[in-house]
Formats: structure tokens, sequence, C-alpha cells
């Protein structure tokens, strides 16, 4: 009898809002929090927009050696698992803590920490031979970025597996993928996963400036996010974590735990094309799709909603569409499909885990989010993509899907849990 | 949970004392070190100075051209590495179903020297001169990504990231992911950030030993213990399903991987043990066997007294004082971060395939450890089964089983 | 506005620099109006093209010139046309 997982708990911080209900407003209301950089001087940059969450650690409870030693991505991730450690009800002490597990996702690790920090030692690029004098002591943990799984274990007192999964923008989707593993495998019998990342700092922003797949749309930052538009010419660097409570859908039955979903399906595959370009035909996503579906016994017709990685790049855009309709036949055109990314941004490795927590409220509350600012249909994306305005919907399932640099696919289906029955 | 046996059927290396595993070997078996004083950056400013190398690496004698501009030094060993286990397991990816096979790598720090390279062009001379490849080539994915490029390997595929855990890890996750479905996965780590600005990090854990001397500077379990060397390189290995494997025509596999555990330690200062002898319990159980079965253990050896005592604390607390042939031969190629445990594992292998175990080079053992230490020469006699343990910076925890092949 | 004039050794340098010398591919020989893809270079290796020459030439090319000039002689076109 294979075990099956459940979501019980959830934490968010996204752009726009902190916490699950600021969150789910900002997408229900279809607003945007994208806007001018600040945490820097954008000036030098072709891309000027990001995603950035409002953020004060020490009002969500961290102290000042936390606030110190941690990068801005690990103290995210800290904040969102307590926030689904308490919204699941789940009193962890009592539990073994060698069967509680951790998995966090991040892309980029602590590259703000580490771009400031470089910054001091090689007082501004000047010294090839960096001063170690000047080394803050945690730059380790920010070196080796598996400090974000350790923080988070040690924030709910965890013994059990930890670890980070780094698998660029599918980080989000693979962690929780990751964590179901271990407990259909029997390893645990609860796990803390979810992503976090925190990259809007300047060497991120260059080196997506250098390849031209952030938009350059400086003068309209609120609306500059377009996936699935005619006019999308590239995404928003955004941040943020969503962080959750995974348990076996007997135990979270037992203890008459609020069930949000059941991780249904999930599958991964690389499209070994090419480490940042994509075929327009989707077919290795569409794989990884009908993979999902298959472990989660779906057939097209049940998918009652599709979460899309919608970045805005033209090439995502239009290899994801393909996708859709290779792997969901004519029924691709029946189901909304939103991206949330035009409202929160791309961030990288924590955006899947992101909009995990999107597409498990909207089978909460049976609504989908929209695609803001989607006004030009493009001939190539001809989808219901859910334009400007949420629509109350029934949603049982959804897919949720995401594409990363390195050539990654992964694909997960959510879906409404009855009870266990004993 | 099914029950396929999993096999190891070829081997990559990346070592400081020799290219390729069998030079490895050769080099692991006869004591020689491949430590010394750092080349590639002068490193007579900083209180540590020596590191595992790895020598006479010309990556445009192994790659494509097209593929140097665009990749760091950990990617480009990564990928030779993966060749040659490739080509030592008699695999063409190209024969094989494309959806069926996979990468899973552990990575710790990502292209560091690539990163440094690019913010230095970033903060010295402006954001127009960070190149077009800072986009993935220091990422932690890259390896992954490169391997399952080169080698048209679709199928599902990983980045775990648990510092010097972090190759049991994605040796555990391989065996998960054939376990699932898949009929081949490339797994393993590779590592390479000694650079200043890597060296500099790594200075910063505190746990870098400051001698001058290679033949003194790493010395785990010993009274005179001073820290680790840390080193460059690591290991990739073919990890298959052994019945797909038979049908390849394979005749016999390096080893089976019979058994994993992992743990993470409490946080300091709350009063509970380390989580490791636990992983180590999980481990053997996982393999359904009895510490009396376990031939020899490869430690993780940070050289510190402190963390030395706790490993060999969880050692004679399972095996008893004395009760089973522990070494670290990683005395003579430095800790290796996520490449480190991948290569103790391709050790443990080869100590399996021919009866030796590897002595922990350069180190007197102090008394009070209670562990029977391979030291001085090396160790022969049948061998069956192999316990590796890895320990990551923070506290993950991590034990694999191998057992000989049937 | 480039002070001297892109040429075509000097592309040829910079195409190496950038994206390695594809084996099969005489670049010593007739190159200027073949594809880029027959060449080995793809859409990363001509970004990074574009980047250099502009940082050692002062030209800036657009978007749509990097992504459409397929060959060498279009390329060369559109930096030193201006």
């Amino acid at each position: 009898m294979r075990r099956r997982v459940v979501i019980t708990g959830i934490g968010v911080i996204a752009p726009g809002g902190s916490g699950v209900k600021d969150f789910w407003n900002l997408l229900v209301n279809g607003e945007t929090a994208t806007r001018k950089i600040s945490f820097f001087d954008p000036a030098p940059f072709r891309s000027q927009v990001a995603a950035q969450a409002d953020f004060d650690p020490e009002t969500h409870g961290l102290g000042p050696q936390e606030i110190r030693r941690m990068d801005r991505a690990a103290q995210f991730a800290v904040v969102t698992a307590r926030e689904a450690v308490v919204d699941s009800g789940l009193e962890l002490t009592a539990l073994d803590p060698y069967r509680t597990g951790v998995t966090v996702g991040s892309a980029v690790g602590a590259t703000m920490g580490l771009d400031a920090e470089y910054r001091v030692v090689s007082d501004g690029g000047r010294l090839e031979l960096v001063n170690y004098e000047y080394a803050v002591p945690h730059l380790y943990d920010y070196f080796v970025p598996s400090s974000f799984a350790a923080e988070v274990a040690w924030s709910v007192g965890a013994e059990g597996p930890a670890t980070v999964v780094s698998t660029g923008c599918t980080s989000g989707l693979d962690a929780v993928g990751h964590a179901c593993d271990l407990l259909r495998e029997g390893s645990v019998d609860v796990m803390i996963a979810g992503a976090t990342d925190a990259p809007i700092s300047p060497i991120t922003v260059a080196c997506f400036d250098a390849i031209k797949a952030t938009t350059p749309r400086n003068d309209d930052p609120e609306h500059a996010s377009r996936p699935f538009d005619r006019t999308r010419n590239g995404f928003v660097l955004g941040e943020g974590s969503a962080m959750f409570v995974l348990e076996e859908l007997e135990s979270a039955t037992r203890r008459n735990a609020h069930i949000y979903a059941e991780i249904a399906g999930f599958a991964t595959r690389c499209n070994a094309f090419h480490m940042t370009g994509l075929r327009p035909d989707g077919r290795e996503t569409a794989e990884a799709i009908r993979t999902a579906m298959s472990e989660a016994r779906v057939s097209a017709e049940d998918i009652d909603y599709v979460n899309a990685h919608g970045s805005g790049t033209r090439q995502n855009d239009r290899h994801e569409t393909a996708a859709f309709k290779r792997s969901l036949g004519a029924h691709a055109y029946r189901t909304p499909v939103s991206s949330i990314k035009s409202m929160v941004g791309h961030s990288l490795g924590a955006i899947g885990s992101i909009e995990i927590a999107a597409s498990v409220l909207a089978i909460e509350n049976n609504v989908v989010p929209p695609t803001a600012n989607l006004h030009n249909p493009d001939p190539e994306c001809d989808l219901d993509y859910v334009p400007l305005t949420a629509r109350e919907w029934p949603t049982d399932t959804v897919l949720t899907v995401g594409s990363g640099f390195g050539g990654f696919q992964s694909a997960m289906v959510l879906a409404r849990a009855e009870a266990s029955v004993a | 949970m099914t029950t396929t046996r999993v096999v190891v059927t070829g081997l990559g290396v990346m070592a400081p004392n020799g290219l390729g595993a069998e030079n490895y070997w050769a080099a692991t078996r006869n004591g020689k070190s491949g430590i010394g004083r750092i080349t590639r950056f002068d490193p007579t400013g900083y209180p540590a100075r020596l590191a595992g190398e790895v020598g006479g690496f010309a990556a445009e004698e192994h790659l494509p051209s097209r593929l140097i501009p665009q990749t760091d030094r950990m990617t480009r060993l990564a990928l030779v590495a993966a060749d040659w286990a490739l080509a030592d397991a008699g695999v063409r990816p190209s024969e094989l179903a494309e959806f069926e096979m996979g990468v899973v790598t552990a990575s710790s720090s990502g292209g560091f020297e690539f990163g440094q390279g690019e913010l230095q062009n970033l903060w010295s001379k402006g954001s127009q001169y960070v190149s077009a490849y800072q986009s993935f080539a220091w990422f932690y994915a890259v390896n992954t990504g490169q391997i399952s490029i080169r080698h048209a390997m679709r199928g599902p595929s990983g980045v775990l990231v648990s510092d010097q855990a972090g190759g049991l890890d994605a040796l555990a996750q391989a065996r998960r992911q054939i376990r699932k479905g898949s009929k081949l996965i490339v797994a393993g780590g590779v590592d390479a950030s000694i650079c200043p600005w890597g060296w500099v990090a790594q200075l910063a854990s505190r746990r870098l030993s400051t001698s001058d001397d290679p033949d003194r500077a790493y010395l785990p379990f010993d009274a005179a213990a001073c820290g680790h060397v840390p080193g460059e390189g690591g290991a990739l290995l073919i990890v298959e399903d052994a019945q797909a494997a038979r049908q390849r025509g394979v005749p016999t596999s390096y080893g089976e991987i019979a058994g994993y555990g992992c743990t993470f330690d409490p946080k300091p200062g709350s009063g509970r043990d380390s989580g490791l002898r636990q992983a180590i319990q999980l481990a053997l159980h996982n393999a359904g066997l009895a510490p009396g079965e376990i031939n020899v253990v490869f430690a993780d050896a940070a050289a510190l007294p402190a963390l030395d005592r706790i490993k060999a604390a969880a050692i004679t607390a399972i095996f008893g004082p004395y009760g089973v042939p522990v070494t670290a031969p990683k005395t003579m190629v430095g800790r290796l971060y996520s490449g480190g445990a991948a290569l103790d594992l391709v050790t443990a292998l080869l100590s399996i395939r021919d009866g030796l175990v590897p002595p922990t080079t350069n180190v007197s053992l102090a008394p009070d450890y209670g562990i029977d230490l391979v030291i001085e020469q090396p160790r022969v006699g049948v061998l069956s089964t192999a316990l590796v343990v890895a320990r990551g910076y923070g506290g993950f925890n991590s034990a694999m089983v191998v057992r000989a092949a049937e | 506005m480039s002070i001297r004039e892109v040429t075509v050794e000097d592309l040829k340098r910079i195409l190496r620099e950038s994206g390695g010398a594809n084996e099969n591919v005489d670049l010593e020989g007739e190159m200027l109006d073949t594809d880029f893809d027959v060449l080995g270079y793809d859409s990363l290796v001509l970004l990074e093209t574009a980047a250099r020459i502009t940082r050692e030439y002062g030209v800036t090319l657009d978007d749509e010139a990097v992504t459409s000039a397929r060959t060498p002689r279009r390329f060369l076109e559109f930096v030193n046309g201006g």
C-alpha cells in the first residue's frame, strides 16, 4: 500500500505580502508586486525591475545573532518553516526527531551574502588575492548553502535526513518532490520542505542582463512581467520562500490535521538540450507532466487548473504552451492556465514552492489566480490564461510545472484530499 | 518500495594523487600523497597554504573547445570523470532509453572560481563585463546539467547540497531513482574551490590545518591533529539496476549499494548527542547487516580532536573497541567537499575488489580513541563489506554500506 | 560609435574566446557566409561575443541585431554599419 503524502502546514514570504493570507490576497486581487529595484542603485543595469519582499527579520522573531549570520534567503526559510509548523498544529517536540527531516530548495544559495562579502574582502574587486582578515566568521555558511537546511533543522528541532536541493529554477518543486520520496519510502514521518531564494543582488541582475533573460521594461515596472502576452520580453527577478509541513495521510487524519491537499504525483526530466535554451516543442516537459499525472492516476480531463512556469520569456511561454498541448491534448484548451510570476516575479529556486502554495490555496478556495498584465494575445500562446482577473472555479486537481537552467523540467499534481478511510 | 538491487558498474575519478580510478588506486595503495603547497594562486599571505590539487589535467585534451569558456574547472573535471565512468562501465548512452538515464550530483560551492572571476569583473569594471556564462557556470546544478546534456540523459536528475556528506546523499538518491524505475544514474560529486575567494571562505570554517608540512598537516585521530587540508576533485560512479546491467552484458560490477542512513545533528547546546551513531545504525539496518559483518570503515576524518572523538565514539559504540578496521586514506588527497564521500565510496569498492585496505598515511594513532586504525601499511585480506561515513559542516551525517558483487 | 572597424580576424578571435573553435570547422577558410549554427556558435556565444565587442570597441548591438545576424558577414555589417 503506497503511503500518501499531504500538506498540513504552509508558510510563505513573497513580494507584496508576508504570510499566507497577504500572499493569497495579492493573487486573488490580481495585483503585482513588481517595482523598480530599491535594494541598490539599478541605473547601471539593463533590467531595473524586481519583485522585492517587504521583510523585517526582527518582526518575524529572528534574534540579532540569527540576523547577523544568516543570509536573507536563510532567514526567509526559517521564518516560513516556523510559520508552516505553527500552521500545521504539529507538536514536533513530541515526535522522534530522527523521523522528522528537512529539505530546502535553493537555486543560488547565499548570493546576496556572497556578493556583499566579496566586495569587502576584495576591496571592491581590486584584490585578486582577497583579504581573509575581512571575512565574516560565518562566511563558510554562505560558501556552502546546506546551511539553509541546517538553520531550518535547528529551528524546528529536526534530526532526520536534511539536505538542500539545488536544481536551478525547479528547486522549489524538486525539494518538495524529494521530501515526498523520503516519506513514501518510510524513512521519515514528517518533512519540513520547501524552498527559498533571495537573488536580488548586482551579480545576479548582471548575469541575467548578459543573456537578456530579464525584462528591460523599466518605464513600467508594475506591468513588466507579462507571461504569455505578445509583448512579453523577459522575466522579472523576484525573491521569497514557501515552506510546508508534509506528512502521511493516515497520521494527518488521525490527529485531525487540516489537510490542504495531497501531493498526488511528481516527476522530473531533463531536456538535455542546452543550459539555458529551450526547444519550442516542449517534449520533455510534456513527459514530466504525463509521468506526474500517471503517478497521480489522473487523466487530462481531471486537471482543473494548470499553474504554469510562465516566466515571461519569449522562449519559455512558447515552449510551455506546446508542452501543455502535447500532454493534455484537447483539454489544454479547456482548462484555465495561469502564471503568478506575473504578480510576484520569478524567485528562481523559491518560485516552485511558492507556486505549490498558490496551487494549494486554489484548491482550498476554489479560485484560480489570474495572469496579470495579459492584454495582447499571442497566436503562439492561445490557451485560456485567465487574463487579469481571478476566477471562481471548482478546483480539485492542479498541475504545477517548472523549468530551469540546466534543462530541468518538473511537474507536480496536487489534489484535494479526502480523509483516509480507516 | 522495491528491493531492486543497485550496483556500481563504472568509476570516474579525479584525485590529487591520480587521474582516473586505476591511477588513483595505485597511488593510494602505495601511500602516495597528492598534497602540496598551493600552486593555483600565491598562498603566502594566508594562514593555510597546502591543498590537494589535481595536477596534470588539461581540459582541452579531453573536452571540445566550445565547452571551455563556459565551464568552471570543477565542471571540466566532472565532465571528464563522467566520460571515464561511462567508458569504464562500457555504456554508450545513445544505445539506452533516454528517459531511463539520469544524473545526480552533489555540490558544495558550485563553480566558485568562475564566480570569483565574474564578481571581480562586476565590481572592478562594471556590470557589462559580466559573462553571459555566469547565468549558469557557477550555480550548484551545473555539473548535473552539463553531464545530462553531453550524454543526452533525460531521466530524473538531481543536485543535493549537504557539504561533505553530499557525495553519499547523491549516491543514495541514485539508488532511490533506480528503485523508482530509472535504469542508470551517473552519481557522485566533484568540487574545485582552490581560488583565493574560495580559500578565504574555507578558512572561515576554522577547520583548516595551518601546517606547511604536507606529511604533518592532516592527521586524523592523531594527538597532533590540527585540522584538515582541503582538496579538489572527486568521483562519478555509474549506478545501475543490477538486472539492467546484466541484460546489458556487464559481467560483473564493483559492488552493490546495500544500505544508507542519514541524520542531522541537534542544535549545539541542546544537550542531545550527535546523530552520527544513529546514521550508521540506520545504514546497517537498511543493509540487513549486523556490525560484525562489516569488514572495514572509511572514516570521515575531520582531524580536529573534538570531532575525531565523536567519530571514534560512534564507531566504538557500534562495533566495540578495536572492533573493526578503520581507515581514512583521504590523508593523501585532502577533504574534497562534495567529491570527498564519492571518492571514499570508490576507495571502498576497490578495497573490496582487491582485498586491500589502504592506510591512513602519516598518522600515529592517539591511544584514547579505541579504534583499530589502519596505518603505515595497507592491510591485506578478503573484504566483502565496507561502511563509508561522511559528515558535513553544520551536522550532516551520512553513512553508506557497500557489498561485494555477487 | 566604434573608433575602429571590427575586422574578420577580430571577430574570429572573439568568437574563439567566447565559444571555442569547432574541431570540424575550418575557421581559416571561407566562413563569412556560413551560418553560425554550422560554425558551432549558439545564441549564448553570440551574446557573449556581442558583449565583448561592446567592451573592446565601444559599439553596442541592439537585441534584434544579435538574434537576426545569422552569419559572420551579417554580424560584421551590424557592428561596423553603426
